[in-house]
């Protein structure tokens, strides 16, 4: 039940990340990825990783796909007229990427290939109290520098996107 | 909520190949579009296909700190975007097109 | 004392630093009296320390202060005064200083007025340092510096090309010798771990008799003296030396810088007497070179060549006795040799100054009349050379002649025949000169005049030294050489050995082959005067151009193409080895330096495509080689 329940989930975030990789329209692709990422929010949720997924549900797919179909709708872009790759351009880049693929899975050869969480797993590690007891005591300091990184984020877009400075 | 069945029935390696391909796909991505957005949507792609494998050692090791680094990543892609469609919305002011192909100004 | 010998040499380089630094500004009077008078001063310095000189005591070493010390072998930068030093050192000053005076007049019209006595300064300091240093090395620092003022005083006039040419033939032909002096003075040092005088000396019974060692040394320390006296084969420089002006040639060319080889074979005689094998051949040289250079002298038509060719020849001599071993004979007729040879140059310089420059004798004649005063000294002059009888120069050479009798009659015999041949040029010189008619321009003769007294007086001087000059070594068989006070004077300069040589040797002449070949000689000088006088004055026989010249005249005249063979040989070999050079450079490494910079450019751009701008192609290139890496990687493991 598990296994067709995550097959069926991860066949639908790769074909969407397929098609958001070759498609046309920018407006279509932009779309399946916003697929792909609901996709990956449901996996977070079967792990029970409540927490993470319903962050990537906002952030990703609610704040930052907006802001790209955004972008895009204001550079009127959504005829999709770019031009192609010559074909040797192509062909080395899908190599490139292959090579890259069966690389990173040569890291994985001593793996068993079953390996599954035992009994004694905390099982409540992706609940929001838990993740929260851990963040607000580990990790605290890194949580302040990021909204100082958020800050100096929103200033960088400000100051790039001004017209005369 | 006492057993999970998820996490005891799919071997993490299912977990090890999806994430991978996603990678790779992103890097596809990068490699083949010309598109500036489309391509700053790539590097989110293989954002989250890094996310996902980090999530998933977590769960499956019974480990927070994986999520916690999961969250991390998610405030800098954040930023990241922000800034990045900020640079983008110069260039097509610039140049009124948003193919990278006639950024080469650095030619030698 | 000490003072005394620091005065000596200092004065000369006192006046070299006082005339070259501020001379341009002085009046001419007072360059050319300082000059005179410091020499003039170092000249009566010596005279004193002459006369209270010790004559049995042991060589005064005046150290001045340790120069170097180098793997066992201390060098002291020091002066030696003894008997052989103290006579050169007179006849240095002396005759130097007479020049110094006849300059006053001869340059009187000459614009480097104050070079001229700044650089015969520098000479009289180098030369009197060649002959006072303790050591082997004192001695070649003078070596040098004569070497460089006489290439400064040669091309005085530089700016006539010939006469710098001449000046660098000097100079290099010179410099051929100081190597041969060079290594001589290397292999004694390391030899003998020293190079004193008299440590050497000490040391030199260690050789043995005509070991390679000592033919080494010798035979190297004479190549030098080659090179710097001009014997065969290096004499060509001498004659072309007269491009300098007269003075020059009396100084450097006569009395002083040439007799530098013959100082060095006279000091140098405790290792000479262990090498007779040397000795021969300083022998054959000396004989070669005095009867080839006669021979030139025959026909050659300038006054100053046939003098310069007279040089060559009276040194010849000199270096017969040193190979026969009469050292002190040597020296006494380098001490005529200068007094007559200084004087002969000096009244040259005299009839051409008269001449309003003219040197070519075959434009001269009757001018006794003229010019009195030049015209009795040269006569002495010329007497003197010839041998007339009483006169210093026929009482050393008679000298020579004897003792090359001792060692063989054969070698009498050729000494004979060429001082026969001395006699003809010298009187040929002297007829063509003075007597018969007039064969200059009018201008010329309308110009004659005598010459003033600062020239004459130092040729009165020198005439009254060639008289007198001889007595002080009357010849062995008067009183069983009583009466050679030149000899027993500069006997302890020589080791026993050496002298007891030289003893030998006049001892084997018994009392009346002695008488003989004096007589010998005397007649066969006014034989020969008879038959010049006959020849240039009753037959009026002329001087042709040199080209007109046939047979053995024209060999004569040409100088036997040496001059032209040693510039083929030499010097179009080192031209042809500097253009060898040129082109190799030019053809061969200019264009492979350029390859190389060629190379390095063109591989640059070649890399240059790499960098085409394209963000794409730099993403594919970077992902690509990401995984090769990895892919490498897994391999590895």
């Amino acid at each position: 039940m598990e296994q067709i329940l995550f097959y069926f989930v991860s066949g639908i975030a790769l074909a969407s990340a397929g098609y958001f990789v070759l498609a046309k329209n920018p407006v279509y692709s932009i779309l399946s990825l916003i697929v792909t990422f609901f996709c990956i929010a449901a996996l977070y949720i079967l792990m029970n990783a409540q927490f993470l997924g319903i962050v990537q549900i906002i952030v990703y797919a609610g704040a930052i796909m907006v802001l790209f179909l955004y972008i895009l709708m204001m550079l009127n872009l959504n005829k999709g007229d770019e031009s192609r790759k010559n074909n040797i351009n192509k062909f080395i880049g899908m190599f490139a990427a292959g090579i890259l693929f069966i690389g990173i899975l040569g890291a994985y050869k001593g793996l068993s290939g079953n390996y599954v969480a035992g009994n004694d797993v905390d099982y409540g590690v992706g609940l929001t109290k838990n993740l929260g007891k851990l963040l607000f005591n580990e990790y605290v300091l890194p949580f302040e520098i990021a909204s100082v990184l958020i800050l100096s984020g929103i200033v960088g877009a400000v100051l790039i996107g001004k017209k005369d400075l | 909520m006492d057993t999970n069945s998820f996490i005891q029935n799919i071997p993490l390696e299912y977990f090890i190949i999806l994430s991978s391909v996603l990678f790779c796909l992103g890097v596809l991505g990068v490699l083949l579009r010309k598109n500036a957005i489309i391509i700053l949507g790539c590097v989110e792609l293989m954002l989250n296909s890094v996310n996902l494998l980090l999530a998933a050692f977590s769960a499956y090791k019974g480990n927070g700190d994986g999520q916690i680094l999961v969250f991390f990543i998610m405030v800098v892609a954040a930023a990241e975007v922000a800034v990045g469609l900020a640079i983008i919305s110069m260039m097509y002011r610039n140049t009124k097109s948003v193919d990278v192909s006639i950024f080469n100004k650095l030619r030698g | 004392m000490e003072n005394l010998v620091y005065a000596i040499i200092l004065l000369p380089l006192a006046g070299f630093l006082i005339n070259g630094l501020f001379g341009k500004n002085l009046p001419k009077m007072l360059v050319g009296t300082l000059a005179t008078l410091v020499v003039f001063a170092s000249f009566c310095i010596a005279a004193y320390l002459f006369f209270n000189f010790d004559a049995d005591g042991q060589p005064v070493i005046v150290k001045a202060f340790e120069w170097f010390r180098i793997s066992g072998i201390q060098i002291n930068f020091g002066f030696q005064i003894d008997q052989l030093s103290l006579m050169m050192i007179m006849i240095i000053t002396g005759i130097g200083s007479l020049i110094h005076l006849y300059s006053i007049g001869y340059m009187s019209h000459d614009k480097g007025f104050y070079k001229f006595f700044t650089y015969l300064n520098l000479f009289i300091f180098s030369m009197l340092l060649l002959v006072m240093g303790s050591n082997y090395l004192i001695l070649f620092i003078g070596w040098e510096g004569v070497g460089v003022c006489s290439y400064l005083l040669i091309g005085f006039w530089f700016q006539n090309w010939e006469y710098g040419k001449a000046a660098r033939k000097a100079f290099i032909m010179n410099r051929i010798g100081d190597l041969g002096l060079l290594i001589g003075i290397f292999i004694i040092a390391s030899q003998t771990n020293s190079l004193d005088y008299l440590s050497v000396a000490n040391n030199a019974s260690k050789f043995s008799v005509d070991s390679p060692v000592i033919i080494f040394i010798t035979a190297s320390l004479f190549i030098g003296a080659v090179g710097k006296s001009a014997q065969v084969p290096l004499y060509t420089w001498l004659p072309d030396a007269m491009a300098g002006p007269t003075p020059v040639s009396a100084l450097i060319h006569a009395a002083t810088m040439v007799t530098a080889g013959i100082y060095l074979v006279v000091r140098s005689n405790f290792l000479y007497t262990l090498a007779p094998t040397v000795q021969g051949g300083i022998l054959f040289i000396g004989l070669l070179t005095a009867a080839l250079a006669a021979f030139y002298a025959l026909r050659q038509n300038d006054i100053k060549k046939v003098l310069a060719y007279s040089t060559v020849s009276q040194l010849g001599f000199m270096f017969v006795a040193l190979g026969v071993g009469a050292y002190t004979t040597a020296m006494f007729h380098l001490m005529t040799h200068a007094f007559f040879k200084a004087l002969l140059f000096l009244g040259s310089g005299s009839v051409i100054h008269a001449m309003s420059g003219e040197q070519d004798m075959r434009l001269m004649g009757g001018l006794k009349k003229k010019i009195p005063i030049t015209h009795i000294t040269f006569l002495i002059g010329t007497l003197a050379i010839s041998g007339f009888p009483l006169l210093s120069g026929m009482i050393s050479k008679d000298e020579i002649l004897v003792s090359a009798f001792a060692k063989s009659p054969a070698y009498w015999g050729i000494l004979f025949v060429i001082a026969a041949l001395t006699a003809t040029y010298m009187f040929r010189l002297y007829y063509l000169t003075f007597h018969g008619e007039f064969r200059g321009t009018e201008e010329q003769k309308h110009h004659l005049h005598e010459s003033p007294l600062n020239m004459t007086l130092p040729l009165m001087v020198l005439a009254f030294l060639s008289i007198v000059g001889g007595f002080i070594n009357l010849p062995h068989f008067i009183g069983h050489g009583h009466y050679a006070k030149l000899t027993q004077w500069l006997k302890p300069v020589l080791t026993e050995e050496s002298f007891g040589q030289m003893e030998a040797n006049i001892a084997d002449v018994s009392f009346n082959t002695e008488m003989i070949l004096l007589v010998a000689t005397i007649l066969m000088f006014f034989a020969v005067w008879f038959i010049v006088k006959n020849i240039y004055v009753t037959k009026k026989k002329l001087a042709l151009p040199e080209n007109q010249y046939t047979g053995w005249e024209k060999l004569s005249a040409r100088k036997l193409y040496i001059d032209e063979i040693y510039n083929v040989l030499f010097v179009k070999t080192v031209e042809g080895l500097g253009r060898a050079g040129k082109m190799f450079d030019k053809d061969i490494l200019d264009p492979a330096v350029d390859f190389v910079g060629e190379g390095a450019e063109d591989s640059g751009r070649a890399m240059k495509r790499f960098q085409n701008g394209n963000v794409e192609n730099y993403v594919l290139i970077m992902s690509l080689a990401v995984g090769i890496i990895l892919i490498v990687n897994f391999l590895l493991q």
